[in-house]
């Protein structure tokens, strides 16, 4: 330190300094007593005398009285060497007000601010980090060029302290000396490359702005930090979210491929409005190659939270983030969140109206259903007013410009003037843009023209204008009553506008042009240049097509004009006598006049002023002010190519990894349900090694847990890399999926090898997870390899029942189905013939160790054989179809319901092409389609396995069964029972989570049946008829207790029944999701009560 | 990205300049000055203004404009919203917001504004933190620092500041341990000539006041989560819970703060507490009009309405009115045309109107439209959404808490077109 600091070396001691000090005060002050004012100069005198004194109550006051100078503009320059000595004082106050003091005037009194110097050096030394930090700040704050060297020592040492808090300072001093020295770029830059990889959320946001500020072009600086800023992103303080949002969009701009689709209509885009980031993922996948980076979901996903930030500015950055980057149809969440911005201040309202209103003319889908939050206040403020007529008119279509317009008419009334005036113009354009209603709106301002208001008539007239140039035609009527109107308006644009219809349609209305012209000539002088042009311009139209009766006028009126003061005037005057009237000088124009004069003129386009803004960056300076602002940062367009994205990558440190222990809360369950559904398809590709597979389930819960949990260094840079690989898999397995199995089994071997090495020092916590699950989920494995629906483990004891269920076949069964009801006893593995049994087990395994300690998923305790009715054999044209529930787990997403569909050829003729076409969802539903059938031969059968996520609800899937030739309409209604999965847990659970479940969210009701109907036996048959419960083994004789949870949601359905007194007996069900509860409570009771 | 901090009072003095870089000059104001006259109005002065050099952001508040100074792109509503943060932490500080105020305790003002921001970018504007590096100023502290000669300057870095919970400080005490919770949502809403609803929503908020000793985590659970679709939370509180389970959970702020802000909008249907009867008529001829209105309760559940306040700004043409109240008091402003009638509570046994004449501007033709009638009112108990709290729970601390939630409805923007 002492080697690189003059100043240092020659002031080591702070008594010195202040001796100094002294010394320069003697010197400098005689320079101040030429001071303008002298009363100003006696002030300071006693100040001076204040900051020499001994007390430090004294100099406080003097350091008081000068702040409050310089808050008011006030020059104190003069008093630096008083001041400057006083750096080094005990007392903090005195000490942050010398501070304060300092970096005002520092840059004026160079040589004195060296004084200070020292004594921040020593203060960078100081084990109280706040001193340290303050000291960084001051130092790098003072703008003098000479101590550069010093500057960067002291920022290259606080980027490497111990102290978050420091080193975030030290990010802040970097962008200070650049903008002092640009000069030191590149080390600057080596120091940012160095805090980039800080894993401190409080450093974050610094540093990227100095990234932002020094080297925005580096992009290559962030590659390596990409996936922790994401990581991070939710835990920094909303100032730095706002820069990191702004600088990842500008990065995943370059980075990746474009999400948009070319035939990204409006309609698709209103169409999937609402539906979930997943989903969208899976239909992109199907429709065309293009898979989403993960890297780049990773951003979107992370991000979304956000929109729920207090911050106004921060719900901004991520709407321009999605807008920017998201695939069209996810962009329609954020329009709620700027909505709600609306509410705020009038400053924050602007702002976000006029995002709104660029966004809103690209696409209007987004916006329609708020249309109603953009309705004017008469309280608004004018400039909010108009922004918001803006957005209503961009937003204005057939279906709502009714209501529209009679808003329209509101504000046509406002005593606001100037809002009426715009709302004219909105009127105008909306006519325009919707022919449907040109008519109405024509009408409407043909009324306002007899307004009392002149500003009203005379913007009418204007829009007329424009209106009736676009479609010339029978309007007559509308210009005679304007020409009636040329007596009593005075606004000259009106004016010139009338003149200027009249002119251009003289030949509709030849009685009244003349007449016109007649009245204007007597007028011409006084009236307005803009108006005397039109007057001028009348003539010559007239001249050319009723000279007969106008030529005299006309040649009155050039007279006039000849002699105007207006050069433009005396010009157009001149210009239009050599055109029109015929002398020898005049030349071949002369002939063409009157198609110069009458030729066709092109209608105006009436555009939004918001046209032209999209090309930059919503959310900007620039895109507000509509011009590039100085160090605005262009956003690129996307790449052709996406470049290599393993740049991303960073090393593993595999010594640090630390796992989180198997169950360990609730409160992960969330995250984890993300990636089961890539665990499961995982587990296909990689028989080889489950225990890898299952690793990186939890990689990906705990990579999604990083964002709120930890600053611990070791683990977030492993996180990082774990969440690629995790959703990496994912993306994998859901092509996968599609492919069939060759291709697996190839990729299989790789992958997993892969895998493994990188999983190694977790296989021990993981094998160990693998294997306390083993227990629960053996029989399952078991049960399904023996083909058997029927599982054994939970209903072992009680297998008698189910059993004897069977043996008497529910009546509505046909025979038929019976037949087929025995070979889809195998379901899960028929659409994939890939999946051995023994894989089957160890998929489901996987899938319980990562659900949370309660809620264990086990085996359905009976499996209904009812089958419904999807398609008769006679409106299908011999194909028929049922459906019906196996009560299995859906291997294509644990949030969906399988079912099976079993299909028929009933005719004479092949079947060809059995596929499922169109498919109308609610939303939120979707639907994993089975592969289609090839032909399907007379008399024969098949019976496949598709997945339904029913939203948990009970809405009904329409889609399109489509042969060869035909489509036929089908839809499956499911029973509320069969949106259940058992759960297996012991009776204490049972009660823990029941006394969580109570209020709102219990249902209950009592069942009166005869006794007989009250035996276990007979209420387990009954209820897991209904629905898929598991039933919970219970100490006490009159309560039954049974579980399940919601497929979608995971949501506990908890039902109990209690037996009363004689023959009562009380159902009670508690869930979260009151609605299906409900449903299943009315489900139950006649179930129950019945003999 | 912010230079500089200038504080203008309606008169146009600027008052308070800061600067975090070099100077700017405080003619860059002139530029400013511009657009405030041409604006006419204080409110549509506007917020982002370009002069050759630089760029004035803008906000207006307790009649002070707050204007930074911009040299380069940055987005807007950064440097907005920090402004915003700027006048709330005044507020939290000084109890009010006002010229006076700022001139009093600008050595105060200056510390916090270099906390807040460092080289134009903020630092620490959590008021915790804040009140922790400089604490605000009370007539007892200002005493005892004479007396003591100690500081308002604290000189230790807060705890807040590096933690996970930034909110929070350390080492909180009390002797009764409370938390308040105030459910307080406004109704926003246009009614229409004929008395319906054109749109209407609800914005919603929760205000905790939390004085609770140590590290409380708590947990709020609503009865019906449901309606919160569209929320912003404090950043305490944990979004993923809220995402999976619907509860609020969280380790709260010392003292108080806003939990959530939400919104129900227009799609669901908004109950609308009164409603009002009126006719006012401009005749042509005579220089008289007739003005009646009726405030009456419409759909309360059963509270009372009270504190009922309408204004409405009458058209230029009326010189003067002639009213009597059925009940309250009012006045009429025959400068600014504002006619403001203080309620009180609605009896409906005995509806309250307001009843008389206008006197119009002779010779003048009458206006073209009714004045719109703006409406206040507070029902005490009643959250209007339906919204309940169902249980508040606290964890990792061993005192019983003493828990209060209250709940109001107030109006929002709510006017009457007629």
């Amino acid at each position: 330190m002492s080697s690189n600091s003059f100043a240092y070396n020659e002031q080591s001691g702070g008594g010195e300094a202040a001796e100094l000090g002294q010394e320069a005060t003697s010197t400098i002050s005689p320079s101040g007593a030429f001071g303008l004012f002298s009363s100003d100069w006696k002030k300071n005198e006693d100040l001076k005398q204040m900051l020499e004194s001994n007390k430090d109550s004294a100099k406080l006051d003097a350091m008081k009285r000068i702040v409050g100078m310089i808050a008011k503009g006030k020059n104190a320059s003069e008093l630096f060497p008083a001041v400057v000595k006083n750096v080094a004082s005990k007392n903090i106050e005195i000490k942050k007000l010398v501070y304060v003091y300092l970096v005002r005037y520092a840059e004026e009194q160079q040589d004195l601010a060296l004084l200070s110097i020292s004594t921040f050096q020593r203060a960078l030394k100081d084990p109280n980090q706040l001193i340290r930090a303050s000291a960084l700040r001051v130092l790098s704050s003072i703008r003098v060029p000479i101590i550069v060297p010093i500057m960067m020592l002291a920022i290259k040492e606080a980027s490497a302290d111990l102290s978050p808090y420091v080193r975030k300072n030290a990010a802040h001093a970097i962008q200070k000396l650049y903008s002092l020295d640009p000069e030191q770029k590149e080390m600057l830059i080596e120091v940012i490359e160095k805090l980039l990889k800080d894993k401190s959320t409080l450093v974050a946001g610094s540093v990227v702005m100095a990234f932002e500020e020094v080297c925005p072009d580096r992009i290559d600086l962030i590659h390596r930090n990409y996936r922790k800023l994401c990581n991070l992103l939710v835990d920094v303080e909303e100032w730095g979210q706002v820069v990191i949002i702004h600088m990842l969009t500008r990065y995943a701009r370059t980075q990746f491929v474009s999400p948009w689709r070319e035939d990204d209509g409006l309609e698709d885009n209103e169409k999937n409005f609402y539906e979930s980031d997943d989903e969208e993922k899976e239909k992109s996948d199907k429709k065309r190659p293009y898979t989403m980076d993960p890297d780049h979901r990773l951003l979107i996903r992370n991000t979304k939270p956000l929109l729920q930030s207090r911050n106004a500015a921060v719900v901004m950055a991520v709407a321009q983030l999605y807008w920017h980057i998201s695939p069209k149809s996810e962009a329609g969440v954020i329009s709620k969140s700027l909505v709600r911005l609306l509410r705020s201040n009038r400053e924050v309202q602007y702002i976000v109206l006029q995002n709104i209103a660029t966004m809103s003319i690209q696409r209007k889908g987004m916006f329609e259903p708020y249309l109603k939050s953009f309705y004017v206040r008469s309280t608004d403020p004018t400039m909010i007013k108009t922004l918001k007529l803006e957005i209503l008119t961009n937003l204005a279509n057939e279906a709502n410009i009714s209501t529209l317009l009679r808003e329209f008419q509101t504000y046509v009334k406002s005593q606001d003037k100037q809002f009426a005036a715009a709302t004219i113009q909105t009127i105008g354009r909306c006519a325009t843009s919707i022919t449907e209603v040109t008519d109405t709106c024509l009408n409407g301002l043909v009324c306002l023209l007899s307004n009392r208001d002149e500003i009203v008539v005379a913007e009418s007239v204007v829009v007329i204008k424009k209106l009736l140039q676009m479609q010339p035609a029978q309007h007559g009527e509308i210009i005679k009553h304007m020409a009636k109107l040329l007596d009593s308006i005075t606004v000259p644009v009106a004016r010139a506008s009338i003149l200027w219809l009249i002119g251009e349609n003289c030949e509709r209305v030849p009685k009244i042009a003349p007449d016109v012209l007649r009245k204007m000539a007597k007028t011409f002088t006084s009236e307005d240049d803009l108006v005397k042009l039109q007057i001028l311009n009348l003539g010559a139209k007239l001249y050319l097509t009723n000279s007969k009766q106008t030529k005299l006028l006309t040649q009155y009126i050039l007279n006039l004009g000849k002699y105007d003061q207006n050069y433009d005037i005396r010009d157009r005057t001149r210009f239009i006598r050599q055109l029109i009237v015929p002398n020898e000088k005049s030349g071949a124009l002369s002939k063409y006049a009157k198609k110069i004069f009458l030729a066709q003129k092109p209608a105006p386009l009436l555009e939004s002023p918001f046209k032209d803004r999209d090309h930059f960056q919503l959310g900007t300076l620039s895109h507000t002010l509509n011009i590039k602002a100085s160090g605005y940062l262009e956003l690129s367009n996307w790449p052709e190519v996406a470049p290599d994205p393993s740049v991303r990558n960073v090393e593993v440190i595999e010594s640090a990894k630390e796992w989180t222990p198997v169950g360990k809360s609730k409160k992960e369950k969330p995250a984890k349900k993300f990636y089961s559904e890539s665990e499961e398809e995982e587990a296909e590709e990689e028989e080889s090694s489950d225990s890898s597979s299952d690793s990186e389930g939890e990689s990906g819960s705990e990579s999604g847990d990083t964002g709120s949990s930890s600053e611990d260094s070791s683990e977030d840079s492993s996180s990082g890399q774990e969440s690629e690989t995790g959703s990496e898999a994912e993306a994998e397995g859901k092509r996968a999926g599609k492919r069939n199995s060759r291709l697996k089994r190839k990729s299989d071997s790789e992958d997993g090898e892969k895998k493994n090495e990188k999983s190694k020092t977790s296989e021990s916590s993981s094998a160990e997870s693998s294997s306390m699950e083993e227990s629960s989920s053996g029989s399952e494995s078991a049960s399904e390899s023996d083909n058997e629906p029927v599982p054994r483990k939970v209903a072992q004891a009680k297998e008698r029942k189910p059993q004897q269920e069977r043996h008497p076949p529910p009546k509505d069964v046909f025979l038929l189905d019976l037949d087929d009801f025995n070979p889809v006893s195998t379901p899960v593995a028929l659409p994939t013939p890939a999946l051995s049994p023994s894989l089957i087990a160890d998929l489901e395994g996987l899938n319980l160790s990562t659900s949370s300690s309660v809620i264990n998923v086990s085996t359905p305790v009976f499996v209904p054989t009812k089958t419904h009715e999807l398609l008769h054999r006679m409106s299908g044209k011999g194909l028929a179809a049922w459906y019906c529930f196996p009560r299995q787990p859906c291997i294509f997403g644990d949030k969906m319901v399988s079912v099976q569909i079993t299909l028929k050829n009933t005719s004479d003729r092949k079947i060809e092409n059995i596929h499922i076409g169109e498919k109308k969802l609610p939303v939120g539903m979707q639907m994993h389609v089975f592969h289609p059938i090839d032909s399907l031969e007379p008399e024969g059968s098949v019976t496949v396995s598709v997945g339904i996520d029913f939203c948990d609800s009970t809405q009904t899937a329409c889609f399109q069964l489509c042969t060869k030739d035909d489509c036929f309409n089908v839809n499956i209604q499911p029973p509320v029972g069969e949106l259940l999965l058992p759960v297996a847990m012991s009776e204490k659970d049972f009660k823990k989570e029941r006394g969580m479940l109570t209020g709102m969210n219990e249902t209950s009701a009592t069942v009166i049946a005869a006794p007989q109907n009250f035996t276990p036996s007979m209420i387990l048959q009954k209820v897991v008829n209904v629905a898929n419960l598991g039933a919970v083994p219970s100490g006490q004789d009159n309560v039954h207790r049974f579980a399940a949870k919601t497929v979608h949601s995971g949501s506990l359905m908890l039902v109990t029944v209690e037996l009363k007194e004689g023959s009562t007996a009380q159902l009670i069900i508690n869930t979260e999701k009151t609605l299906i509860g409900s449903v299943l409570l009315r489900e139950l009771k006649p179930v129950l009560s019945q003999g | 990205m912010i230079h500089s901090l200038f504080l203008i009072n309606s008169s146009g003095d600027i008052f308070l300049e800061k600067h975090w870089k070099s100077v700017v000059s405080r003619s860059v104001c002139d530029y400013f000055f511009e657009a405030q006259e041409r604006a006419t109005e204080a409110e549509n002065v506007p917020p982002v203004i370009p002069t050759p050099h630089h760029y004035l952001l803008s906000v207006y508040r307790h009649k002070i404009f707050f204007v930074a100074v911009i040299q380069t792109e940055v987005p807007p509503l950064f440097v907005i919203e920090f402004l915003h943060r700027v006048v709330d932490t005044f507020q939290d500080y000084f109890g009010v917001c006002s010229e006076p105020v700022i001139k009093d305790n600008v050595v105060v003002v200056y510390e916090v504004l270099e906390e807040m921001l460092d080289n134009g970018f903020p630092l620490a504007t959590e008021s915790n933190i804040l009140k922790e590096l400089i604490k605000p100023p009370t007539i007892l502290r200002t005493v005892v620092n004479t007396i003591t000669g100690s500081t308002n300057v604290g000189d230790q870095l807060p705890t807040g500041q590096l933690s996970v919970v930034p909110w929070r400080r350390t080492g909180v005490k009390y002797t009764n341990n409370e938390a308040y919770f105030d459910v307080v949502e406004e109704i926003d809403a246009i009614i229409d000539k004929s008395g319906s609803t054109v749109t209407a929503e609800i914005q919603g908020v929760i205000d905790a006041c939390v004085k609770l000793t140590g590290m409380p985590d708590l947990t709020l659970s609503f009865m019906n989560p449901r309606l919160l679709d569209d929320v912003s939370f404090h950043p305490c509180v944990r979004f993923k819970r809220w995402e999976s389970e619907r509860i609020l959970s969280f380790i709260p702020p010392d003292g108080s703060f806003r939990l959530l802000s939400y919104h129900v909008s227009a799609q669901n249907l908004v109950a609308i507490p009164v409603y009002v009867k009126h006719s006012i008529s401009f005749r042509d001829s005579s220089s008289l009009g007739r003005f009646e209105i009726t405030v009456g309760p419409k759909q309360t559940m059963g509270k009372t309405i009270e504190g009922v306040i309408v204004t409405s700004q009458m058209p230029k043409g009326v010189l003067n009115m002639s009213l009597t109240p059925s009940q309250g008091t009012h006045t009429f402003d025959p400068v600014t045309k504002m006619l403001s009638w203080d309620v009180g509570k609605i009896n409906p046994q005995k509806l309250p109107s307001l009843k008389g004449t206008m006197s119009l501007q002779v010779g003048a033709s009458k206006p073209d439209e009714n004045p719109t009638i703006n409406l206040q009112f507070k029902i005490q108990q009643l959250a209007i959404s339906g919204l309940k709290v169902n249980r508040l729970d606290m964890y990792g601390e061993k005192y019983k808490p003493f828990k209060g939630i209250k709940y109001m409805t107030k109006a929002g923007k709510f006017q009457v077109r007629t």
